[in-house]
Formats: C-alpha cells, sequence, structure tokens
C-alpha cells in the first residue's frame, strides 16, 4: 500500500518535472527569436545590408530612448498618449454596454436601431476624425474621442448579442419570484454577460490604440502618434520606430492588466 | 371552495405563419395540499399550462383562481421548479437560495435563519460558501428545491424536476420532495411525461391529450398508494394495475 503511494507520488514528481521542462523550452525559443530579430536588426543596418536611414537599428533607438527618457520629452508623449487611450477605451466600452442595455430593456428600440447600428459598424470610424476634430477643437477631446467612437458601435452590438443569449430560463427562476425587469438584469442577464464584456475589452484595447493613434496623426502637436508623423516628416525612422516600439510595450502591458481583471472577475 | 380554480383556459401560440391551440377548454380544481400530476404525450401544453397557472403567461381566455383571488407573481404565491436546477453559477448556495426573499424584499434574519434551516433539514449543510459546479446534479436539485420554498408558495409548480438526474438519485429525490411537501402541507402540481413518477407521488393523476391540449381522463390514486412514499408506492401491488391502466389510455392518445 505504501509502496504504491510512494510510485504514485514519484509518477506525479515526474510530470510536474515534464512540465517544468517543457516550459523551459518554450521560454528558450521565445528568447532565441527574440535575439535573433533585435541582433539581426542591428548587423543588417551596421553592415548595410538594409537602408539604416529607412529601418534604423535598435543601437540607435535605444541610445535616442536613453536620451529622450533624460530630456523628459518621452514621458511626457507616452503621458498624453497613454491617457487618451485609457479614457477612450474606458469611456467606448462603458458606453457600449449601456448603449446594450437600452436596446435590451426596450425591444422595440433595438428593432428601430438595428440598420443604423449595422451602417455604424461598417463604417471606418477614423474616417470620421477631421469632422471630429474641428468639431471638438484639436487636442484631447477629439483625440479621446476618436478612441471611443471606434470600438463603441462594436461593443454594443458584441455586448447586446450576449444579453439576448442569456438561458430565458434564468429570467423565468426570477420572474417566478417577482422579480422587475430591473433586477433581472442586474442578477442574470450582467453578470451572465460578463465574459463577453471582458472579450470586448480586450478587443477594445487593440481599437483604442488605432483610433488614438490616428487622432494624433490628424492633430500633430503631442503624444506617440505624433512623434510618428514628425519622424515621417522629418525622415527620423529611429524616432517612429521608438514610438512603434513603445506603443508596443504599453499596449501588451494594458491586455495584460484586462487578462488580470479577468482572472479576478471569473473566479472559475 | 377550491383552494385552486382553473376555470376555461384556453391559449394559442400565434406566429407569422400559423396559429397554435397550445391548450382548449382547460378547467379543472386543485384541494389544498393536494399533489396533483400532469401526465402527457411531449407537446401536449403541459408547460404552457404550468406558465399560465403561475401567471407567467398570460392565457388568451379563461382565468386563474387562488383561495378565490387571482394569481399575481409579485406576491410569490406560486413557486416554480425547472427541468434543470437553474442555480446562478456566480452565486454561493447561500446566495442563491436567499435570492428570491431578496427580490420580493423579504430577506431578514428570521426568514434567512428559516431557509438556511431547510437547506440543512434537506441534507444539504456545509455547502452554504460553495458555488454549484461543487455540488452534484441530485445536490443542485435539492438546492433549487429550498430556493423555491424559501419564500414559502402557497403552491408549488413541478416541470419535470427529476428529468435530468439520473434514475437512482430521482428516486430519492422523489422520496425527498414529497416528504418535505407533505411537512409543510403544500400543495403541487408536476408536470411530467414519466407515468411511474405520476402515479407514486400523486393523489390524482391528469391525463392531456394533445394537439390542441385538453384534458382527456382523470385518474384518482387508490388510499393505499397515497398513504406511501413513492419509493414504497412503486412496489406496491396497486401500482402495476395502474400503472397498466394509464399506459394503455396513453398508448390511444398516441397520433398513429
Amino acid at each position: 500500500m505504501n509502496q504504491d503511494k510512494k510510485q504514485v507520488e514519484l509518477l506525479h514528481k515526474n510530470y510536474l518535472n515534464s512540465l517544468k521542462i517543457e516550459k523551459r523550452w518554450v521560454r528558450f525559443y521565445q528568447a532565441i527569436i527574440f535575439i535573433v530579430f533585435f541582433s539581426g536588426w542591428e548587423i543588417l543596418s551596421r553592415n548595410q545590408w538594409i537602408d539604416p536611414l529607412i529601418f534604423s537599428s535598435p543601437s540607435k533607438i535605444w541610445n535616442l530612448l536613453l536620451s529622450k527618457i533624460q530630456d523628459g520629452s518621452l514621458m511626457t508623449d507616452l503621458g498624453v498618449t497613454l491617457t487618451e487611450t485609457i479614457l477612450g477605451f474606458l469611456l467606448g466600452t462603458l458606453a457600449g454596454t449601456i448603449l446594450a442595455a437600452i436596446l435590451w430593456w426596450s425591444p422595440m428600440l433595438s428593432k428601430i436601431f438595428d440598420p443604423y447600428l449595422v451602417i455604424l459598424n461598417a463604417m471606418p470610424k477614423v474616417a470620421l476624425g477631421p469632422v471630429l476634430i474641428v468639431a471638438l477643437t484639436p487636442g484631447y477631446p477629439s483625440i479621446i474621442t476618436m478612441g471611443a467612437i471606434i470600438s463603441v458601435i462594436i461593443t454594443t452590438i458584441v455586448v447586446y448579442t450576449s444579453f439576448k443569449e442569456v438561458d430565458p430560463n434564468y429570467l423565468k427562476v426570477l420572474q417566478t419570484f417577482g422579480a422587475t425587469r430591473f433586477q433581472c438584469f442586474k442578477e442574470a442577464i450582467l453578470p451572465a454577460s460578463f465574459p463577453t464584456i471582458i472579450s470586448a475589452l480586450k478587443v477594445n484595447v487593440g481599437l483604442s490604440w488605432v483610433g488614438v493613434i490616428v487622432g494624433e496623426f490628424l492633430v500633430s502637436s503631442k503624444g506617440l502618434g505624433y512623434m510618428i508623423i514628425y519622424g515621417f516628416q522629418v525622415f527620423n525612422f529611429t524616432l517612429v520606430f521608438l514610438s512603434l516600439l513603445v506603443i508596443a510595450v504599453f499596449a501588451t502591458i494594458m491586455y495584460q492588466l484586462v487578462d488580470l481583471l479577468e482572472k479576478k472577475l471569473i473566479k472559475e | 371552495m377550491s383552494f385552486l380554480q382553473v376555470q376555461d383556459i384556453h391559449h394559442t401560440y400565434f406566429t407569422k405563419a400559423t396559429a397554435t391551440t397550445a391548450l382548449s377548454n382547460i378547467s379543472f380544481t386543485v384541494e389544498e395540499g393536494e399533489f396533483v400530476s400532469l401526465l402527457g404525450p411531449s407537446g401536449c401544453g403541459k408547460t404552457t399550462l404550468l406558465s399560465i397557472i403561475s401567471s407567467l403567461l398570460k392565457p388568451t381566455q379563461g382565468e386563474i383562481l387562488l383561495q378565490g383571488k387571482p394569481v399575481s407573481p409579485s406576491k410569490n404565491d406560486v413557486g416554480y421548479m425547472l427541468q434543470q436546477d437553474y442555480l446562478f453559477p456566480w452565486k454561493t448556495i447561500e446566495e442563491n437560495i436567499l435570492l428570491g426573499l431578496k427580490l420580493s424584499n423579504q430577506l431578514n434574519d428570521k426568514t434567512k435563519a428559516a431557509a438556511l434551516q431547510l437547506l440543512q433539514q434537506i441534507g444539504l449543510a456545509g455547502v452554504e460558501k460553495q458555488l454549484p459546479k461543487q455540488l452534484s446534479g441530485g445536490m443542485r436539485q435539492r438546492a433549487a428545491l429550498v430556493r423555491t420554498l424559501s419564500t414559502e408558495p402557497k403552491l408549488l409548480m413541478l416541470d419535470e424536476p427529476f428529468s435530468a438526474l439520473d434514475y437512482q438519485t430521482k428516486l430519492k429525490l422523489e422520496d425527498l420532495v414529497s416528504q418535505t411537501l407533505d411537512e409543510y402541507s403544500k400543495t403541487a402540481i408536476l408536470v411530467t411525461h414519466d407515468i411511474g413518477e405520476a402515479i407514486a407521488m400523486s393523489d390524482r393523476v391528469f391525463l392531456l391529450s394533445s394537439k390542441p391540449g385538453r384534458i382527456y381522463k382523470i385518474f384518482e390514486m387508490p388510499e393505499e398508494l397515497r398513504k406511501l412514499s413513492p419509493f414504497e408506492a412503486r412496489n406496491h401491488e396497486a401500482y402495476q394495475t395502474i400503472f397498466q391502466t394509464i399506459w394503455k389510455e396513453l398508448e390511444s392518445l398516441e397520433p398513429r
């Protein structure tokens, strides 16, 4: 009996070990890709196999990063863009969820607005940029609106669909207890749709960055998007790549934060 | 006056293409403390009838009177148990069983204690803080029963509550439900397509015919079966006789 238990423990240990080894290999290859990519880029650029003027090189970008951190200009631009993106992202998701709730509340409204939602969803929202900038003055308001408007319609559609797909038997249970429509929403519809709302959040992280960067392209006064457009205009592609890499890092961080939120909210 | 009066219920469902009459000319009465089963082929409008009696659905014609007054959902007159437990997966068992009380603003220390007491009595002590998915199917359906009973409904609707369970759990749960209902002298209406279950649990069995649903025949269960628990009733000799009778009637209803 004791022998058996030991045997099982040993097998379990082996299993855990194999998992650990597999994970190590995955990390190893990930590191390899990273190193090969950046050192390859550096080598190609140094030897002029690719045009260093256009493709820059990791060392140049690194040096620019350090100098821009020292003079504080990167922090300002990053701060501006991050604020705009986070606000746009939150506004877009919140407004989308509220709109979805209104549509769920009134089936009549949802029927009326159905074709308009389809049109709005199909339309490229960034095309509204020039109008927004003129209407809301160039600056934070118009850029944040861009970040929000790009995600609001798709959020509305996705969340509304998930509201409608909640098992009607949950509502039946609530109705037998005499629940009001608001109670049905609060007790069943909304919590049952949390997973969908979270996955909408994940999509919206990416969309908000698009909206904000395009907004900054158009307004061209500060922010990471401005850095890109400025670098392009003065033909300083080191600046462009620096901005791109910073965006990549922070977009990933935001995505990871939403992922963390998901694990917190959905206890499964 | 009878406890529950179902008066001349007609119900028709409308779609773009068709108007389907689900129920036609349904009238019956149920006395207080009685257990009645609605038995019939699928599509005979059993669930529709339950929904109408519990006022979730307004009938095209007819009236339901509970103790002489129309039924209203806001008063928690009627408790409803569904085919599956439909416990909310994101709520703990405690939150689930207190849901009805919370929604009708009856949640206080006394009603809460009563609900928890009932949970214990039904054999689910110590699961209050667990989530529904940590419980087995039978345990979940028992928790759902506690949720239904917690608001002290006068009338209980059981919409095939045992159909999703395995046979052994089903037999055990039949006994438990029957015993619990007796204890609190609740009136109940069970919808089922299981002849045995209807016989074992009920005082009377209503056989419905389909398309449109109407009451085809009413069977009074013999006194000796009523006294027994469902499990014992299944082993009684009178059970077989009445099973055969109902079986034949049900056969004759089957569309050929």
